[in-house]
């Protein structure tokens, strides 16, 4: 209890410093301006989604290693949390493109992946409610977790190649090689506060699902 | 196997779909050689003991085993010794009945030839028929080719669910001399019915399932068809 | 563990099983190459009839179609192995479940190749275009094409089949997954048409990548799903 606490103020810390950092200290974009600023959510944001789409990874290949019911309920909680971050990288992206395209939303093959990844998420909560056994709603969303993570790299080089055959690369490119120091270390502050706010809501999701488990098997003992 | 050791023994089986227990602390054991017979109205849970003891479902909490294999990390070796005939066929409608048992076979990996499967369909009386199409067949036909599709592996436990249902006079009296064979064998059946009756001249045993508990796990002894009648309205009511 | 001979076998019987089905019953083969026949019309009507729109069109109108009718395919795959739980007793078989995976991936393969060829001809017929010469490759992209949707659709629609929402589930969770099938394909078929050079086309790797990863996937996770 005490330790998912300090994780949580911990995270609170950094998610202040984060702001901080990405509206005061880093410098304002040499093109874009203060429009820019908006980089230091986005990417967090998909960074922080990866991660979670890995976790689903690792817990999904653990569960059919051994059919434990924990690492299914890890599964669960990274796959809710991937969905809010992709949802969040997704804002972002929209909210940042009007200013900088002119429309909410391009076919961009950042934008497009992502908005894949949404959906085949998205399609993975689906399945997990819809399947009333638990036993069986584990396996069958371990699979797609699998699937789905085995996806995630073909899909970025698909809609990359797609777009890029076309068009050449667009600005919402972070790891632009003009990036200074300042706005750098804005972004690694960013991006530990998503990590670290990923955590907590991770392990008190998972505490309620245990917790609701619990109550489940209590029900008919 | 030792003689004497229970062929099917299963303890305190239970599963639960969603938070719903279909089947709570089930104990009991049938030894080589018996016919056990399962009762229970509809939802009691027969079904889902009979999956659980297949193979085709996992038991929430609880153990058993069938001829010494437990029933979930010895699944494969449970497999070997259990043939199973439940509400479906297991049989492919577009299918002839002997292109039926030939796949069968190829996925149990048994000889397929002509010979081995006709001498199958022959022995429930379905050789006749062996070319039409299970689509074609009548629902006893049907049952009959089922029957000899989990003979197939010559197993020593027959699992049946509601075999007699649909059957008329002459397939039911052809069923009836089909489990005394299996029986004379060495084999063992734990078979599902609604009717008790039936169930009371074919068994060794009696167990009752009411909602998802063993409320009665008897020998037949000598108990009568109005003693068993009594025993399953106790039964059913004491739960209601 | 299944030795090479009897994996084959076990693969074999049932890829065979699925044809010999498929071919008997009406609701089968058939009614799959009349859909095709089907939305070539309605793909006409949508698009009116501007050949050169079919045209510049057309290399996704075949990706669109092959994606409808594998959908309908892999449906009928496991409908008829739902039917008389036939698909209980594929569970209870004693071998590697990765060899009824496999017959499956290559019965719903052959199935949707020979929609795609009905697709391909009546194209050519009604949409009166010269196709004829561009056949061959245009069959090396939608076989290989085909693998790749077959390999995670059979997987998923093991799972769907059980399933009340099954309709439904089924395209919602694999389409997603699919669509760099469908970008490399339909960039394929374009240069099939066109008759460009395409044997050093990335699409080609990361459409043989898709293939390989999901057949290796589904082989490894199929018993997963049955046995759930």
């Amino acid at each position: 209890m005490t330790r998912s606490r300090a994780l949580g103020t911990l995270a609170a810390l950094l998610v202040l410093a984060g702001l901080a950092a990405g509206l005061g200290y880093a410098p304002p974009d040499a093109v874009q301006g203060n429009v820019q600023r908006i980089m230091y959510l986005h990417v967090p944001a998909i960074l922080t989604a990866y991660a979670a789409i890995g976790v689903v990874l690792i817990a999904s290949i653990a569960y059919l290693g051994g059919r434990n019911a924990v690492w299914d309920r890890v599964a669960a909680a990274a796959g809710e949390l991937a969905v809010c971050f992709i949802a969040l990288t997704l804002v972002t992206g929209s909210i940042w493109g009007k200013p900088t395209w002119g429309t909410w939303w391009t076919w961009d093959a950042r934008l497009t992946s992502t908005a894949l990844l949404f959906v085949i998420y998205l399609g993975y909560l689906l399945l997990r409610s819809v399947v009333d056994d638990r036993e069986r709603a584990a396996t069958y969303a371990a699979v797609v977790g699998i699937a789905g993570a085995l996806d995630v790299p073909i899909i970025h080089f698909s809609v990359q190649w797609w777009r890029t055959l076309h068009q050449p690369a667009t600005v919402l490119r972070p790891q632009a090689p003009t990036m200074d120091g300042a706005m750098l270390a804005a972004l690694a502050v960013n991006v530990a506060a998503f990590l670290c706010t990923f955590a907590y809501l991770a392990s008190r999701r998972y505490r309620l699902l245990t917790l609701e488990a619990e109550a489940a098997s209590r029900a008919w003992r | 196997m030792v003689s004497g050791s229970p062929m099917i023994e299963v303890s305190r089986l239970t599963k639960v779909y969603g938070t719903q227990p279909v089947l709570r602390d089930v104990s009991l054991s049938v030894p080589a050689g018996a016919v056990l017979t399962l009762l229970g109205p509809n939802g009691s849970g027969k079904t889902t003991l009979l999956r659980l003891l297949a193979t085709l479902a996992r038991p929430t909490a609880g153990s058993g085993r069938i001829g010494g294999h437990h029933l979930v990390d010895g699944r494969d070796a449970v497999r070997r010794l259990v043939g199973l005939v439940g509400h479906g066929s297991h049989l492919y409608d577009d299918l002839s009945a002997i292109e039926n048992l030939a796949f069968a076979a190829a996925l149990v990996r048994l000889p397929a030839d002509r010979v081995t499967l006709m001498a199958a369909l022959a022995s429930v009386g379905a050789e006749g028929q062996a070319t039409v199409r299970v689509r074609e067949l009548s629902s006893g036909m049907r049952r009959r080719v089922a029957l000899a599709r989990a003979l197939l592996r010559r197993p020593q436990v027959l699992l049946l669910d509601e075999p007699f249902a649909g059957l008329d006079h002459d397939g039911a009296k052809r069923l009836e001399a089909t489990l005394h064979a299996f029986k004379a064998a060495g084999g063992t059946t734990v078979f599902v019915t609604h009717s008790l009756g039936r169930g009371l001249a074919l068994a060794d045993r009696v167990a009752i399932l009411a909602r998802g508990r063993l409320a009665v796990d008897e020998p037949r002894g000598t108990l009568t068809p109005e003693g068993l009648h009594r025993l399953y309205l106790a039964a059913v009511e004491g739960e209601a | 563990m299944a030795t090479g001979g009897t994996f084959t076998r076990e693969a074999w019987a049932v890829f065979r099983k699925d044809l010999i089905v498929e071919r008997r019953s009406k609701e089968g083969a058939n009614a799959l190459a009349f859909f095709a026949v089907l939305l070539l019309f309605l793909f006409y009507f949508a698009l009116g009839p501007d050949r050169d729109r079919i045209r510049a069109a057309l290399p996704g109108l075949f990706w669109l179609a092959f994606l409808l009718a594998g959908l309908l395919g892999l449906g009928r795959s496991f409908a008829l192995e739902r039917e008389n739980d036939c698909l209980d007793a594929l569970v209870l078989a004693s071998g590697d479940k990765g060899a009824v995976y496999l017959g499956k991936v290559a019965g719903t393969t052959v199935l949707m190749l020979a929609m795609e060829v009905a697709f391909i001809v009546g194209a050519g017929l009604f949409y009166n275009l010269d196709l004829w010469g561009a056949i061959p490759r245009l069959l090396a992209v939608a076989a290989v094409g085909t693998v790749g949707f077959a390999a995670v659709g059979t997987l998923f629609a093991a799972m769907t089949a059980q399933l009340r929402a099954r309709e439904v589930l089924l395209p919602v969770l694999l389409l997603p997954l699919v669509v760099p099938v469908l970008l490399a394909a339909v960039r394929l078929t374009e240069a099939a048409l066109a008759s460009e050079p395409w044997a050093s086309s990335p699409w080609w790797r990361l459409l043989l990548g898709f293939d390989v990863v999901f057949l290796v996937a589904g082989l490894l996770t199929f018993e997963f799903v049955l046995e759930a």
